[in-house]
């Protein structure tokens, strides 16, 4: 069984079909693309099955769990995080705190332990600390851990949420154009870095408009136009489908 | 002159407590709280209603009066918690008024307008009047530094590391893991606490209080004391308060050596001065006077 199932997922703005029966399945294992024209409900989708929007219909099911309308942080607690376009978050916090705010089970947040049992947090807060130099060395963020957020350079930004998204634990990554906005040698790093983390076991579902990312990254790769998917294959299978051109560019009038 | 001094203090102390209440829910959660005043007036009418009706012993009454607005902050939280900031602090103001209504017109309860004397002081009778002034500033004092220590560990764990997330995006902190609701649940609660507190203390201090007494006014100073003295920083929080103290009183000094004003127009000039520090505190300091620490990980080491 895949790892997240997502079927029918129907979500609409004021009458606007944003989603119409969208599904996806990915399979543990793999870093599945998500592609289409703007406007097709890539964003949406996420939104609807990481918590951020209720869908009006349909079944999100992760890990052989029901999920669907669960609010974000039980989501993400559950196993499943997601990143965002725009690296948005803390920008007063250092990068540190971004890291280690992500980390799960941190006694020391809740207040009475916060006020009373310091030691506890202390410890949880030691291994936090350790596993987030951790992640930041391999993303070469380890300069900067003590800036705020706010300082660092857009690429860091979009480092730092794929690290902050690894700092939950997850079992399934959910993200959200992760090399737009980047240069051409940082965005072959950020691929390199996603395909090493698959291969030590992790499961990514990523939205992407950057087609060479696209190719070298994902497998298999979905199409969405019009809030459904309409196709599904490997990347040269599905840039080679008429229908897909067509989604993206638009049908010809005088075609016969 | 003296007993003056010791007066100021222990106000400058109730603003302290006030403005360390407010850094919690404004300062480190980012939850706008113009309803500071209610907050105040409920502890206050808490401990004074209990403590003049029941004989009960006073540290019960700043027991109750914690309770009280604690209690009514989680309530005001849970019922807006799907607004945020213009909204929220409508709301919040419109709370604070709503509490100094029902307390001018609830006369069975606070007695109106007439408002309630013979609040009891520690000790009140035993002591001449300027050595209760000591003991109560005193007492004002430790309940600062109590509160104090009280916030710096919040802020200073992960708890108050959640907190900060909320504040700057509450979306963000869902996503990362943070149950963001029940967060501001409590942090709105735990400043409507120590404001509450506040409002007893300053009860028992003067033994009168009235609905009058708890104006929108005291809000915007104790808005004014932790912007100019830090937002997020405790210490910013008693440092902004004692300045704002300093400013309010030392101003009707300065008018003595300035010829030629009639007192309505050094009244308005007060105002006027007032302002016009806070201007310049923010001109030269944006993030006031004590900026929210930025804890550091890394020694040199590492960051080679």
């Amino acid at each position: 069984m895949p790892l997240l199932v997502a079927t029918g997922i129907r979500r609409s703005f004021y009458g606007v079909r944003a989603l119409d029966g969208a599904e996806v399945a990915v399979e543990a294992g793999t870093v599945t693309g998500l592609i289409g024209p703007n406007g097709a409900g890539k964003t949406t989708f996420f939104n609807c099955i990481s918590g951020m929007i209720p869908p009006d219909g349909g079944r999100v099911v992760f890990d052989g769990q029901d999920v669907t309308g669960w609010s974000p942080d039980r989501i993400t607690r559950r196993g499943m995080v997601r990143t965002f376009q725009i690296a948005r978050g803390f920008p007063r916090l250092t990068v540190m705190e971004n890291l280690l705010l992500y980390g799960p089970d941190q006694p020391g947040e809740a207040a009475l332990t916060a006020l009373f049992g310091r030691r506890a947090a202390k410890r949880r807060e030691d291994e936090l600390v350790e596993r987030a130099k951790g992640i930041a060395a391999q993303l070469r963020l380890t300069r900067v851990l003590d800036n705020r957020a706010a300082e660092v350079s857009g690429g860091q930004k979009k480092l730092l949420e794929i690290g902050r998204a690894l700092m939950a634990e997850p079992r399934l990554v959910l993200l959200d154009e992760p090399v737009a906005g980047v240069n051409p040698t940082l965005a072959g790093e950020i691929v390199e870095i996603i395909r090493g983390l698959r291969d030590r076991g992790l499961t990514f579902l990523v939205v992407e408009h950057d087609m060479e990312a696209v190719s070298r990254l994902c497998d298999p790769v979905v199409v969405f136009a019009e809030g459904r998917r309409l196709t599904q294959g490997t990347f040269a299978e599905v840039a080679a489908d008429p229908r897909v051109q067509e989604s993206y560019m638009g049908r010809r009038a005088w075609a016969s | 002159m003296e007993n003056y001094l010791v007066a100021i203090v222990t106000f400058a102390g109730i603003y302290a407590l006030l403005a360390m209440g407010l850094n919690v829910s404004w300062g480190m959660t980012g939850l706008v709280n113009l309803g500071m005043a209610g907050f105040f007036a409920l502890g206050a009418y808490a401990s004074a209603i209990l403590t003049v009706r029941t004989g009960a012993w006073i540290p019960l009454g700043f027991g109750l009066a914690a309770i009280v607005a604690a209690l009514a902050g989680a309530a005001l939280m849970g019922i807006t918690r799907k607004l945020r900031g213009d909204y929220l602090a409508i709301i919040t103001l419109g709370f604070s008024e709503f509490v100094r209504l029902v307390a001018a017109n609830e006369i069975w309860l606070t007695r109106g307008s007439d408002g309630i004397s013979g609040i009891p002081g520690p000790w009140r009778g035993e002591l001449s009047p300027a050595q209760f002034n000591v003991l109560f500033c005193v007492i004002v004092l430790v309940l600062v530094a109590v509160a104090y220590v009280v916030c710096e560990r919040l802020r200073d764990s992960p708890y108050g590391r959640v907190l900060r997330a909320v504040r700057e995006d509450d979306t963000v902190a869902a996503v990362a893991g943070k149950a963001v609701d029940r967060y501001k649940l409590q942090a709105f609660a735990i400043g409507a606490g120590i404001m509450g507190v506040a409002g007893a203390a300053y009860g028992h201090y003067t033994s009168y209080i009235a609905p009058d007494i708890f104006r929108p006014l005291i809000t915007i100073y104790i808005f004014l004391a932790l912007t100019a003295g830090g937002v997020g920083n405790n210490r910013g929080a008693v440092v902004g308060a004692f300045l704002v103290m300093a400013i309010l009183e030392g101003t009707r000094f300065l008018w003595d050596v300035v010829p030629g004003l009639a007192a309505v127009q050094k009244a308005a000039l007060r105002e006027i001065v007032i302002g016009v520090l806070l201007i310049v505190v923010m001109r030269l300091r944006p993030e006031g006077l004590l900026p929210e620490p930025v804890p550091k990980v890394l020694d040199k080491e590492t960051t080679r």
